[in-house]
């Protein structure tokens, strides 16, 4: 089977976007890393797509708000063509930065504000599927995934949460310990139909066992697979495969 | 005047910079009322005359109605505004007028203020010394109470001619008098060097010649000390600091040392076609004066050296020296910032560039030290790869030069020469142009630029200190080049040629072109949104040619430039240290001293720093600076392998200042043998490390300083010979001192940071330092003698008056590192920790945190309690081994080995003669939770260092 295409959008200041184009490559995609404003001018790049990903990092140095660029970027530089993307229910994610962008953008719910505690900070959190979610990209993922958060804007601000989980849209929560005062725990959300994802955390930072900090204690050795961020892709490949 | 509008723009959460003034009061003893109200919102203004549908579109782009209230009304509330001064660059404002062209709202300017709110119970002064104290700095900012108006135009007149200097007929006295008041930095020598040149050309310099000399001149830039001739009390002829490092390297001839010591950086290969890019840099000046500033573009510099050698750059690592928090206000020198300010500024500068450029910030270490009070220390270092690597030709004649990434403002100028001086407390003012704002994002582009385009270019350097007139004069030493100032990008207009020429603006690099790839070049510039200059060629005539609106305002042969200047002659005393002397110590409470070593700030966790690096990014980060079941033990070295690899580096880091006081020899001895036993514990491999050397000392005209600096460079050829462990790098900085308005000179103490980077040969048998299984034995690896000079148990319990020796390097250790080594890669090794501040006991505490697990110690190193467990004697490391490997690893061992006792799963440490402690206990300290009190009668701060 052949890999399906998938593209990485960065901007000015993304910095995971190699991170993420290895998790598509190792999940079975076929990646490219491409500027949203290079997408403006290639529209064909963007209807090739079989899957999309909005790299993290610090677009446009998060001046004015982490993201803000970056969406007006994708908003006003490719019109019609990113909704008309996710309308044919192709899959995209967003990931931490993406998920500020995608946010803003409004191809998802809500929004992300300062941490409660005021400060950026990288630790490897535990995050939990939803199994009322929508999203294609947590179908079938039961145990917890495990990969680093890293980001000073990753509060997640919803008017209604209890409304969003109802409608399936929250896809994973932290679990036990909440690194950064987001509502009802939330540490990603997907659109209504379930193709899109945003989430804080990094799970393209968690492909093989050795990347978990405890691969090397007695007690996780061999267990580190069940826990990786990499299935989060594979189930995206498998829906891209499929469109 | 165009109109203005103003939108203030409030967080509907309190704003965590608020929380930061008020905790940031509390540091410094600023008393305020209960409950305190302080608040903060940020302010954007534009220059446009604006009808409402276009204001509303602004709004809707800068505010977000789920997390922000905005208005464009004039504030009531009581309130200060703090604005960037006119000609610093504020990035943000360069941001609203992009988004508002892509709106298409037409703005004419834009500018932005930070504005802190005062509730009605906070009196003037306290606002006053709120603002003053925490929130603004003079150097690049300035307030109103009230409302601020912004600058939304630096506007000022060049006249964009050179001024001439006349030097002819003046006699030494006027020539130094010359030198002092506009700065030079110059010695007497060098200056009358310049006078005789420009008399035998027959005609006065240039103000941009003289300081184009100032800079190329400069400690900072030519390391005269290091090349000095030294003139030493203790009979021995000696070469040159730089030569001695040299020629160590050349001695021990390593296969894997690509280029040492030419260039921006090291360069070491492993395996294959694999090469790592190598440096570590200090950036000590600016971060006293503007903390945030000069660690941001500490950081941002040793990055760029990395991609000046064409290396992507994968980590970067710092080492960060402080004075001590609890330092009263009143005892903070005029003119200096309190160390509390002066930390967060630096740990926020080196967190939002590497965060934002992308690295991870993976290795380091944070000292306090009375002595570091006025003057802080950031070494900051960076890592890059390569595959197939290639020294660039280049450049050749009609090459073009070219400028890459940020415009050239009037921020930075004279960097390399102010870092030359001595501060004192007016340094703040006049340095004012010295400070440099970075901003990672263009860095960030020319990483993207220029991985990639090696082809495109014959010769390659970054824009650091002293700026094009340092890039553009070093590459063009063995060529010349003749380039015009007016196609320098400038960021406003206003700038004497003088002060384009030697501008340090940051995130520009220097390439040379060969002018068939010019249009290759210019493409890839405009896809990822770089700026290209192209401000002249490369002649081939030897002579360095500048121009400004096509007037020569420099004209200097290169010949002149790079070896006119003088060698210098210096003196040095030498130290007399005392050798061989084991003084031993006596502590009545071992458990109470142990939980005080923990809590010593020194040792204590550094978690709250290190999460506010990001340490994943890339995916390549194996072994973490934090480790263990909760990953908040203290690790060794750090390991990077990328995800596609087996193959990688370990990083560890050896710095020791308070063995430097005692003897410096010794000192550099001791840390390039803990730079090693990093490295070694966690898997690197001992026969293939390469070092890098920074120093940070005080003014070496002084010759006791120098001395000392003498002897550490003889401690480090010897250490490097002895684990065949060569240098490829190093970069002194000098003149670490401060001339308090007491009248008196403060000076840090010398400080030494060894950075080791070895060869991983396989990332799955990494270890750490948390140990992992109960039943397993726990051996000590190396010798334990009463060894205290500039110990740390001396800074917790105070220095007696005969201290002994500082611990002594072990002639066993190469051979043990190298067996261990063998062990790890058997894979015969469950965890291991080195020994070093604190001791063994402090050792086994870090392990048994990191691992949750306790230890029943049966057996400690002969000798004294408080020498076995507290002594700091070099070459040792802890190792945790299954009972049944214990046989074949004693053996591996060449049977050197202490088998202490064994892990349990009781939670407690428990040695002979001390008593049980519990690891919550231990955490506690560690943590700083509990901070235990001294003992009646024993004097020494728990936090001051030395004091």
């Amino acid at each position: 089977m052949s890999r399906p295409r998938a593209l990485v959008i960065s901007g000015p200041g993304t910095n995971r976007d190699k991170d993420l184009a290895l998790a598509f490559q190792m999940a079975g995609a076929d990646p490219t890393i491409v500027l949203a404003s290079e997408l403006a001018h290639r529209p064909t790049l963007l209807r090739d797509a079989r899957l999309v990903g909005v790299a993290g990092g610090f677009s446009y140095g998060d001046a004015l708000g982490a993201g803000r660029m970056l969406a007006l970027d994708l908003v006003v530089g490719l019109g019609d063509s990113l909704n008309e993307y996710v309308a044919t229910g192709r899959p995209m994610i967003g990931i931490c930065n993406g998920f500020q962008v995608l946010t803003r953008a409004k191809l998802l719910p809500g929004a992300l504000g300062h941490n409660a505690h005021g400060r950026f900070e990288c630790k490897w959190v535990v995050l939990e599927p939803q199994p009322t979610s929508r999203s294609l990209w947590t179908k079938g993922i039961n145990d917890t995934i495990h990969c680093p958060i890293a980001h000073g804007e990753g509060r997640y601000v919803h008017p209604d949460p209890a409304l969003l989980a109802q409608a399936g849209q929250v896809a994973l929560t932290y679990r036990s310990t909440n690194p950064n005062g987001s509502v009802a725990d939330i540490a990603g959300v997907c659109n209504p139909a379930g193709n899109v994802l945003g989430l804080m955390p990094h799970p393209e930072n968690f492909l093989i066992a050795r990347q978990h900090p405890h691969h090397q204690h007695p007690d996780h050795r061999g267990l580190g697979n069940d826990h990786l961020g990499l299935r989060l892709f594979r189930n995206g490949v498998s829906a891209a495969a499929g469109m | 005047m165009t109109p203005r509008h103003r939108l203030t723009i409030r967080s509907i959460e309190s704003d965590p910079r608020a929380a930061a003034i008020v905790q940031g009061a509390q540091q410094l003893g600023i008393e305020l009322p209960h409950p305190v109200d302080v608040a903060v919102a940020d302010v954007i203004f534009v220059e446009a005359d604006l009808s409402t549908d276009q204001l509303t579109t602004l709004q809707r782009f800068l505010v977000d109605p789920l997390l922000q209230r905005c208005s464009w009304l004039e504030p009531a509330q009581r309130g200060v505004e703090v604005t960037f001064l006119a000609g610093v660059t504020d990035n943000v404002a360069a941001t609203v007028r992009q988004a508002a062209r892509r709106l298409g709202v037409e703005i004419s300017g834009a500018a932005t203020a930070r504005r802190i709110e005062f509730g009605a119970a906070i009196t003037d002064e306290q606002a006053t010394a709120l603002v003053t104290r925490i929130v603004a700095n003079p150097v690049i900012e300035r307030w109103s109470t009230g409302t601020v108006e912004p600058t939304f135009h630096a506007e000022s007149v060049a006249r964009g001619e050179a001024e001439a200097i006349p030097l002819a007929g003046l006699g030494l006295d006027e020539l130094i008098t010359l030198g002092t008041s506009r700065k030079l930095a110059l010695d007497p020598e060098e200056l009358v060097v310049i006078q005789r040149h420009f008399d035998s050309i027959g005609r006065a310099p240039t103000d941009v010649e003289m300081e184009t000399l100032a800079q190329t001149w400069s400690e900072h830039c030519s390391h005269k000390t290091f090349r000095a001739h030294i003139a030493t009390d203790d009979g021995e002829t000696r070469p040159s600091l730089i030569e001695m490092l040299r020629h160590c390297t050349d001695v021990i001839d390593a296969p894997f040392v690509k280029s040492a010591f030419v260039g921006n950086a090291g360069i070491i290969g492993f395996s294959g076609a694999t090469t790592y890019a190598v440096k570590a840099e200090t950036h000590n000046h600016p971060s006293a004066v503007e903390p945030f500033g000069g660690a941001n573009t500490g950081v941002g510099g040793v990055i760029r050296d990395v991609l000046g050698i064409s290396h992507r750059p994968i980590a970067v690592t710092d080492i960060l020296c402080f004075g001590p928090p609890d330092t009263a206000l009143d005892d903070v020198p005029l003119g200096a910032l309190h160390p509390i300010r002066i930390r967060e500024g630096v740990i926020d500068g080196v967190a939002d560039y590497g965060n934002k450029i992308g690295l991870p910030t993976v290795s380091g270490a944070i000292l306090y030290d009375a002595g570091y009070t006025t003057n802080p220390l950031v070494f900051a270092g960076c890592i890059g790869v390569a595959d197939g690597w290639a020294e660039p030709a280049g450049p050749f004649p009609g090459d073009r030069v070219v400028v890459l990434g940020g415009r050239t403002g009037r921020d930075g100028i004279r960097g390399a020469t102010f870092s030359s001086l001595t501060m004192d407390a007016t340094t703040g003012e006049v340095a004012g142009a010295s400070v440099q704002i970075g901003d990672p994002i263009v860095e960030k582009l020319l990483i993207d630029v220029l991985i990639g385009a090696e082809h495109l270019y014959s010769a390659i350097t970054d824009c650091g200190a002293g700026g094009l007139s340092s890039a553009v004069g070093e590459m063009a030493e063995h060529s010349g080049a003749d380039v015009e100032l007016s196609m320098v990008p400038l960021k406003y207009a206003g700038l004497e040629p003088w002060e384009v020429w030697l501008s340090e603006a940051q995130e520009r690099m220097v390439i040379a072109v060969p002018p068939a790839h010019m249009g290759a070049l210019q493409e890839r510039c405009d896809h990822f949104g770089v700026e290209l200059a192209d401000i002249g060629h490369f002649t081939g005539d030897g002579v360095l040619t500048v121009r400004s609106g096509g007037l020569p305002v420099l004209k200097l042969s290169t010949e002149f430039l790079h070896d006119g200047r003088p060698k210098r002659q210096m003196s040095a005393t030498m130290p007399t240290p005392v050798r061989g002397q084991h003084e031993d110590r006596e502590v009545d409470d071992h458990r109470l001293a142990l939980l005080r070593l923990l809590s010593h700030r020194n040792i204590a966790s550094k978690a709250s720093t290190i999460h506010r690096y990001d340490h994943e990014i890339l995916g390549s980060t194996v072994t973490r600076p934090l480790v263990g079941r909760l990953a908040d033990a203290p690790g060794d070295g750090v390991v990077i392998v990328e995800p596609t690899k087996t193959a990688g580096i370990a990083i560890g880091v050896g710095v020791n200042p308070w063995y430097g006081l005692h003897d410096p020899e010794a000192m550099a001895h001791a840390v390039v043998d803990e730079a090693l036993r990093n490295v070694v514990a966690v898997g690197g491999d001992p026969d293939r490390v390469a070092l890098l050397d920074n120093f940070s000392w005080g003014d070496p005209r002084r010759t006791k300083t120098l001395g000392e600096l003498v002897a550490a460079v003889d401690g480090c050829v010897a250490a490097a010979m002895a684990f065949r462990a060569p240098f490829v790098s190093g970069k002194d900085s000098l003149n670490n001192e401060y001339t308090g308005s007491d009248g008196e000179r403060h000076a840090v103490p010398p400080t030494l940071v060894i950075t080791a980077v070895a060869h991983v040969p396989n990332a799955d048998v990494c270890v750490t330092s948390a140990l992992s299984e109960a039943g397993n034995h726990l051996l000590l690896l190396g010798n334990t003698s009463p060894e205290f000079a500039g110990s740390h148990l001396d800074l917790v319990y105070g220095e007696p008056p005969s201290p002994g020796s500082t611990p002594a390097l072990d002639p066993k250790a190469p051979e043990r590192y190298r067996r261990l080594h063998q062990a790890i890669l058997a894979g015969l090794v469950q965890s291991c920790h080195d020994l070093s501040e604190g001791g063994l006991a402090v050792s086994l505490a870090e392990m048994c945190i990191g691992g949750r697990l306790g230890v029943a110690v049966d057996h400690v190193p002969s000798g004294s309690l408080t020498a076995a467990l507290f002594s700091e004697s070099t070459g040792r490391l802890l190792v945790e081994v299954a009972p049944a490997d214990v046989a074949r690893f004693t053996q591996l061992m060449g049977g050197a080995v202490l088998d202490l006792g064994t892990v349990t799963d009781e939670t407690t440490l428990v040695i002979p003669g001390v008593g049980p402690v519990s690891v919550d206990d231990l955490v506690s300290a560690f943590q700083r939770v509990v901070i235990p009190a001294a003992p009646e009668g024993r004097a020494a701060s728990l936090d001051a260092g030395r004091s």
